[in-house]
Order: C-alpha cells, then structure tokens, then sequence
C-alpha cells in the first residue's frame, strides 16, 4: 500500500471513530455519546490521532497510530461497559471497532516496513509484531462476543476465562502437574534418550543402521498416537501410562532425525578424523555428535508438540480424577465452557513454554549452524 | 603395504534388503516371546480357576490363543483383522471396513480444507509482509496448543450451531494439517534462487507472472513433501477427533469401544487397520507427485 | 620473531637424540613417543615415501574403473613434490594412498619406512585437503587444537603450540574468531596451522589453493615455500595449475589418466629465497614447457 492510500485509510479511520457520535450505538434506547462527555473527548482524541498519523513522519506514526488505537479500544470497551449496549450494539459501536482495526493494521504494517540497523532493535520489533497482532485479536474477541451478546456458555469473552483462570489455580496446577511434569516430562525424557541412544548405536553398526532406518520412517507415519488405549491397559489408569505413550510418540522421530544427524557430517571431515588416527569414540564426540545438534534439537522441538498430544489422548482412555485431557472432558460435558478455556489456556501456555525452552537450548548449541546466519 | 584379497561383492537388493528383513524378524521373534511371558499369568489364572491340569506346551499353546490377551499373537492380530475386514459386510457395523471408511472421509474433508487454506495462506504469507511477521508466529504457535485440548470446545460449539457429524471432526483434522502445508509452501515459494528473481525483474514482471511462472513451479517439490507429512497427520487427527465425542463409528471410536469392553485383540486389528490406510494415503500422494513430476520434466 | 621460532624447530629436530618411532610391534596402534618428543627427524637421502607397483581399480556402476596402474614412485625426506595432471589422472587418489585413506588393490607402499595404515596410526602425516575442512561449532583457536586434543596432548603444551603455529601463518589475533567469520583464503591458512600443530614429518596437500582466487593464491604460494624452507618438512602437493607446481617443487611428477600413470619425474633447483618473479624467467619457461609437454604425450589435453 502505498503512503497515499495509508493516508487514505488514516482518514477512513478517523471519519469510523467519528460515526460513533452520529449513528446510534445500539438498537435498544440508549444514552447517546453526547450524554457521556468523557468518553466523548476520548473519542475525539482518538479521530485526532489518525489524521495526525497520516501526515507525521512514518516512525513517529507507528507511535501515534498506536496510542490512537489503545484509546480507541478503551473507548469502545468503556462502552460495553453499559448494559444497553452490550449484546446490542449496533452500527454506531462497530463502525469505531473496525475503524480500530484499520489503524492496527496500519501501524502494524508501517512497523513491519522499519529496517532497524542493529540486531537487537530488530529482534524487539520481531517481537513486538506478533504480539501487538495477538493482543489486537483478542481485543476483537472480547468485543465481538460482549456485544453481539454471544451467551458465555457457548463461548466466552477473555476476560471471563482470565477470571476464571485466576480463580482456579490450584486446580490449574494439579491438572497441570499430572499431565504435564508427571506424563508428558518423565515420556519425553525416555522416549528421546532411548530413541538417542539406538540411533548412535544404529549409526556404530551399520547394518543396525539400514535395518532400523527404513522401519522407524515406517512407523513415524503411522496414527501412533492408537497405542494410547493399549498403554492404559498395560500400565493402568495414573501416569505411567500417558508417559508410555509419550515414550512410544517420541521414540520414532528422534531415532530417525538423530540418525540422520550422526550420518550428515562430510566425508572430508571424516577423512580429516581418519588422518588423525582417531578412535571411533573420538571421532563421536567430537566430529559426529557437534554436527548432528541440529537435526537432533529438530526432533526435540517435533517431540515437544507431539509428546502433549499422546499425553492428552491417553487421558481420554482412563485417567484419576486429574489431568488436563480428564478436566476438559468432564467440563464439555458439564457446558462450563470456562473452564475448558482456562484449561486450554493452560495448555497453550504450557506447550509455548516448553517449545520455547526448547528452541532457546537450540539456539544456544547449534549457533554456528548457516540458518542463523542469513 | 600388500593388496587386500578379493572382496565378497553382494548384490546391491541384498544389501540394501537384508538388514530390514532380519530386523523385522527378529522383532516379530521378539514379539512372541514376550506374547508369551506377558499372557503367562493370566493363562495359568485361567487353567487353575477350571482345576484342570495344564503342561507347559498347553500353557505356552494358550498363551498365544488368549481370548483377552495382554499382548495378542502376530497371527492372533493377522486373524481378527482379516475376519474384521473380510467376515462382515461392508456396511455393517462390525467390518472395519465400514469404521475406516467413516474416519477416511473425515480424512479427506480435513485433507482438503486443511491444505487449500494452508495454501492460500502461504501465498498470503509471502506477498504481504504485514501478514509474515505477524500471523507466521502464531501459526507456529498455534501447533504447540494440543488440539485434544481444543477439539471438545470445536465439536460442542460447532453442535450448537447445528453442525455434527463429519464436519467438526473434518475441522479438528484441517487444523492439524494446515501447518505443515503453510510452512512447506512458504519454503518452497521463497526458494528460487536471488539471481532467478533478478531475471524476473529485468523482464518487468508482475507479482502475478513471477508467481505463476517461477515460485509456484519452485514450490511444488515442497508440496508434496508437506502433502504427504500432511495426510497423515490429518488421519490421526480424525482418529482423535472421534475420542471426545464418544463416538459410535470410525476407527477412534473402535479403539474406544475396544478399551471399554476389554477386547484387547480388536484394539490392535483397529490399529493396523489404522497403518493400512495411513500407507495406503502416503501411496496414493506419492503416485500424484510422480505423474506431477514427470508432468514438469522431472527424472525417470 | 617467527625467525627465531623457526630456526629453533630445525635445532631441536637435529639435535634430538632419539630416532623415529621405526620398527613398531604390529599389535601397538596407539602412538609410541610422548606428545612433546618430535615426530621425526629430518634426515637427508633417507626416504619418506616409497611407493613401488601401485595399482588401484574402482568399482564403480559403471564397471571398474583403473585410477592407478603400476606407479613407482620415491620421494626423499625435505622434497618439495608437486603432482601434476588433469581431472582423472589419479593424483588425489596416489595422496589418499599415502595417506593411508584408500587402499591399493596391488603394489606396496612405505612411508617413513613402516606400512601406510602404521603411519596414519602413528600420526607421520600431516593432511590439508581442497577445502578448508573446520569444524563451524569451534573457534579457530580449537579448531587448530583438534589434532593435538585427539592425540593427547596436554592442555598448557596444547595452547602453546597453537599460538605458535596461528603466528606462523600470519594469524595471531583470529583465535577466538568463527570459521565463517574469516575469508576463504584466511580459512585454509588456519587449516594449514591445524595440520602442522602436531610437527608431522610429512604434509600431503591436495590442491589446498584450488577454490581461492589467484591473487590470494600468489600470496598464499610465498608463504607456503617461506613455511617449508623454515620447518624443513617432506611436502607432497597436488595440483593441476603448472606456474604454482614449477614454482614450488623440488621435482615434478606428472600424471597422465585413463589408466592414471607417471608420465614424467622433472627435478627443479631453483634457488631457496626465490619469488614470484622468477616465474618469468627462462629457466622457469623452459620446465613450465618440459611439463606441458609431459601433459601432451599423455594426452591430458585430448578430449
């Protein structure tokens, strides 16, 4: 989009802001903008904001674009708080709700168009964008379903599930430690140290090697995650189960992409090694392993996701009276929505987490590695 | 130094077979062995509630022929799958066939909505830099959330709208399967080389042209290689679509029925229909890549 | 400085009393003397490679394929010896035979007077290869210390010799740098410092100049010949450019292919502090010439 139509785009924002004064706020008789001097002027600001976003300078827009933005959505937010509105809300609400999302995507975009020249600047905007966009959509849910009066029990607003979340913790973090520390840790810890362990011992003799290769890229196509009923049978309803069924989840990936690593590194490399005389266990350590970081923590950050899966569906199959998979089913069937979004909230959190730790160790190992370069 | 003597030169299929062939032998030797250690106690429980005597060949014998074994013989599995597959009509409820059928065509619902919106949202993804920095990450983000979690929520709103059935499951599916598809076309459309992009450019080309002409031809290996990554996780997630709902028909709702009631046997004869189809799906792309390939000029 | 350092290498390679680890038990693999005793000592006349009927066929898809036929070959300890030939002539795969990385199908071979496989073992060599061949996930200051860490070395004697060997080739300063951080042409000078860390008697050099441009390869050329006057070690260098082979060798081998053979063995005396403006000399003239034609009568320039 070129700077004349953002300024065009700045002005239709500023004139939806406006609409709110003009065009009538809900559909049941209510108390008029004029009537609520506050969130008037508020208004006003805001429409001021974005027409002097399109003619400052475009970094300084990005700054005033913004906090255009967050007054407008206060503005709105403010207004739903008012029963009359909310679950009612007409042309004069939505008219200021899309002119907001005009101006956020706009600043977004200007943000995303700065070329920052030292690398630590770049990272902030690298991650300020998906945040700003992920803070800005769930704005949008909180005032879609507050005001077309969508009932909470079908899907509730965010800060309903944030209540309920802070509300809840210790059910939260007994749910939490059951699926997560007891069945998706202790299963990603075996079933990616096995799968290691074969996969070095594949890659010493080579005919384990060709045996086992074909087999496990066999296997790692295959609905794995169907041995879940067969792992409660063998271990029982607690834990080890869901770790067992995390074990076999992991095992696959790891032993194929640790095997893949062992075998990348060159065979100059490997001559290299041979001119030195090295033993086998020598050229392992210090040839062999170093080169195989990345594919290894490839199969690590592939397991992370996977493992939280074939925790949560081995709950399905028989669990106690805990566990994130259990809490959620249970809930659904009881319609508390609420809770299966504090729940999945939970989840979200816990699996981001974990990737990240996952994906911050591998940039620390493999930093040499030519994809951190370009 | 003294010359080595001669060689034993094996033919290339044997060495590139052997291994595997060995390594599936002795696992599925492996496989009876612990058949019979694990159904041991069971079987000898059984013999000694009766009273009637046993000798060790009749225990071992019974270990292997359990009704509701522990761990199921090869050939017990190899039997209740073939009589599962071949013993009812198609459409009754007890032939597998009829199970797999209903998880396959959540199967392909999913497959295709999935990798359509995967798709247009890679090729969003790379002409508008807005949408890169800003959607990509939580695409990525979106795949550490466990979709169990998130599948009971889908199927009780989607219920609520009046939509059952194969849809929410074809939903569940499609949003497993969309993320390999978006990361490998975003790949593979941003491959072609700098120096391929400047040709385009001193040719004057339209966004549109260096599309069509250069970047989607470019993409089209990483495709089928996400397609096929992409099939697969689209069946399971289909199969575990069917968990939450408690089901009555699909191969989820087979593992269900199986862990209820105990049949241990049927649990595994689902499961290896399960690979049946996954293999059978991974094939049917492959052909589609090949014919594809050779379309574009591809090596023999 | 470097100088100094230099001439003290010489010294304690003469002055050393104890002989090369010759006549090894075969059932010893592991290296015989202490880290810190010198590989070797230099001694004229003997020789460091005698190579005698050495013959190599591949098996290939497309049938065998006949790299080496019947080479003879010796090469005196303190040569200079360059390998000269086209694409196929079988010169890279005579170093691997050196070096103990391919195994002839026929014909013996002593290097140092022990088996191939016993001085690999023994660690008589040193190899640089075309490409630089560092480990990316090391500092160039490990990277040089690699050898020295798999054969034993202790850490102080370790640290010691690397900062030696980076000033010899001109890269004090760069220890803590990355691989990728450095040029192509500083990259093979630190592998060229890797390869001599361990003080090998013998260095086996494949095209190491090959992928640089040629004005780093002039300067590159200089500093090589510097090196070897300086340490006095057997160098064998494969190449297929005839201005650096002339300028650098005490004696040619040239190599014709298809089967790969010795065409000619031309000796070189030029004088030890000469430069790169010999190169338009007549005398250089006149053996670039005897090479070329070697090349010719083994149809290396045939299609």
């Amino acid at each position: 989009m070129t700077v004349t139509w953002q300024r065009l785009a700045f002005f239709v924002a500023a004139l939806g802001m406006l609409a709110a004064a003009i065009l009538p706020l809900s559909s049941e008789p209510t108390e008029t903008l004029f009537a609520r001097p506050m969130l008037l002027a508020a208004i006003l600001l805001t429409a001021a904001l974005y027409v002097g976003a399109a003619f400052v300078t475009p970094r300084l827009s990005i700054a005033v674009t913004f906090a255009g933005v967050v007054l407008g959505c206060a503005v709105t937010l403010a207004l739903l708080r008012d029963d009359t509105i909310a679950g009612y809300a007409t042309r004069g609400f939505w008219l200021p709700v899309l002119a907001n999302w005009v101006a956020a995507w706009l600043g977004v975009a200007r943000l995303a168009a700065v070329k920052p020249r030292d690398k630590a600047a770049s990272r902030t905007i690298d991650l300020a964008i998906p945040l700003l966009f992920g803070a800005f959509v769930f704005y949008l849910w909180e005032v879609a379903v507050r005001g077309f009066g969508v009932p909470s029990v079908l899907f509730p607003a965010p800060s309903a599930i944030a209540v309920r979340f802070f509300g809840s913790l210790w059910m939260l973090w007994q749910d939490f430690f059951q699926t997560f520390i007891l069945g998706v840790l202790t299963g990603y810890v075996i079933g990616c140290g096995a799968g290691f362990l074969v996969a070095v011992a594949a890659h010493r003799y080579t005919f384990l090697g060709r045996g086992l290769l074909p087999i496990g890229n066999f296997v790692s196509a295959l609905p794995i995650v169907g041995v879940a009923p067969i792992m409660v049978m063998w271990f029982g309803f607690d834990w080890p189960s869901k770790a067992a069924v995390v074990v076999v989840i992991t095992f696959f990936p790891m032993l194929v992409n640790t095997l893949a690593g062992l075998n990348a590194a060159g065979h100059i490399e490997r001559d290299l090694m041979r001119s030195y005389g090295a033993g086998h266990r020598q050229t392992l350590q210090k040839l062999y392993l170093p080169a195989a970081m990345p594919f290894i923590f490839n199969a690590l950050k592939i397991n992370s996701t996977l493992a939280f899966i074939g925790a949560i569906v081995a709950e399905f199959f028989g669990t106690p009276t805990l566990g994130i998979g259990f809490r959620i089913s249970i809930e659904a069937g009881r319609m508390a929505l609420d809770v299966v979004w504090a729940e999945i909230a939970l989840a979200a959190l816990a699996g981001m987490a974990f990737y990240g730790i996952v994906a911050l160790a591998e940039r620390v190992t493999t930093f040499w590695h030519p994809s951190y370069r370009t | 130094m003294v010359a080595r003597p001669a060689e034993i030169r094996w033919h290339p299929i044997f060495v590139r077979f052997a291994p595997v062939v060995v390594i599936v032998l002795a696992l599925i030797a492996v496989w009876y062995v612990a058949t019979v250690l694990m159904n041991l106690n069971l079987v000898r429980g059984a013999f000694e509630r009766d009273d009637t005597p046993y000798t060790t060949g009749q225990l071992i014998a019974g270990t292997m022929s359990a009704e509701r074994p522990l761990l199921p013989a090869p050939h017990q599995i190899v039997q209740t799958f073939a009589d599962d597959v071949f013993g009812w009509p198609v459409t009754s409820p007890r032939s597998l066939v009829y199970h797999g059928w209903v998880t396959l065509s959540a199967t392909f619902v999913g497959f295709l909505l999935g990798a359509t919106f995967g798709i247009v949202l890679a090729v969003l993804i790379v002409h508008v830099r807005t949408l890169q920095k800003s959607l990509l990450p939580w695409i990525i983000c979106s795949q550490m959330v466990p979709i169990l979690a998130v599948a009971p929520i889908v199927i009780v709103v989607l219920g609520a709208i009046g939509l059952r059935g194969l849809l929410p499951k074809a939903i569940i599916s499609a949003y497993l399967c969309f993320f390999p598809v978006v990361i490998g076309v975003v790949k593979g459309l941003t491959s072609p080389d700098p120096i391929q992009r400047d040709l385009m450019r001193t040719w004057s080309a339209t966004p549109a042209q260096i599309f069509w002409k250069l970047r989607w031809p470019s993409a089209v290996p990483f495709l089928f290689t996400s397609l096929k990554v992409s099939i697969t996780i689209s069946l399971i997630g289909a199969i575990v679509a069917e968990l939450p709902t408690g089901a009555q028909a699909g191969i989820g709702a087979r593992l269900l029925a199986g862990s209820y009631y105990g049949q241990t046997i049927q649990i595994w004869a689902a499961l290896v229909a399960a690979s049946v189809l996954a293999v059978g799906l991974i094939g049917v792309v492959s052909l589609i890549e090949r014919w594809v390939a050779q379309l574009m000029g591809a090596r023999a | 400085m470097i100088l100094r350092s230099a001439i003290s290498l010489r010294a304690e390679g003469r002055n050393s009393a104890s002989g090369p680890a010759l006549a090894t038990p075969l059932h010893v693999v592991e290296p015989m003397r202490a880290p810190d005793e010198p590989n070797h000592v230099t001694r004229p006349g003997a020789l460091a490679v005698s190579a005698h009927g050495i013959s190599l066929t591949f098996q290939t898809a497309d049938g065998e394929v006949e790299a080496l036929s019947n080479v003879d070959l010796d090469i005196a300890e303190g040569d200079f010896v360059s390998f000269i030939g086209p694409s196929g002539c079988g010169k890279t795969t005579l170093l691997r035979v050196i070096a103990d990385l391919e195994r002839p199908t026929a014909g013996t071979i002593l290097i140092n007077g022990v088996t191939s496989e016993q001085a690999r073992v023994q660690r008589h060599y040193g190899y640089i290869f075309q490409a630089p061949a560092l480990y990316p996930w090391r500092t160039i200051e490990r990277n040089v210390m690699l050898p020295l860490e798999i054969m034993g070395f202790d850490a102080a004697e370790r640290r010691k010799r690397v900062a030696q060997y980076l000033e010899l080739v001109n890269l004090s300063g760069f220890e803590r740098k990355y691989p990728w951080q450095l040029s192509g042409g500083m990259q093979q000078r630190a592998s060229i410092a890797r390869a001599l860390s361990f003080e090998p008697a013998l260095l086996l050099m494949d095209e190491p100049f090959g992928a640089l441009d040629e004005i780093v390869r002039d300067h590159l050329n200089e500093q090589l010949l510097r090196l070897w006057n300086q340490t006095g070690k057997t160098v064998v260098f494969v190449t297929h450019s005839i201005p650096e082979a002339v300028f650098l060798s005490t004696k040619i081998v040239v190599m014709s292919p298809r089967p790969g053979r010795i065409i000619d063995v031309i000796s070189c005396n030029f004088p030890r502090d000469r430069t790169l403006e010999i190169r338009e000399t007549p005398e250089f003239l006149k053996i670039a010439q005897r090479v070329r034609s070697g090349l010719r009568s083994g149809h290396s320039y045939d299609e």
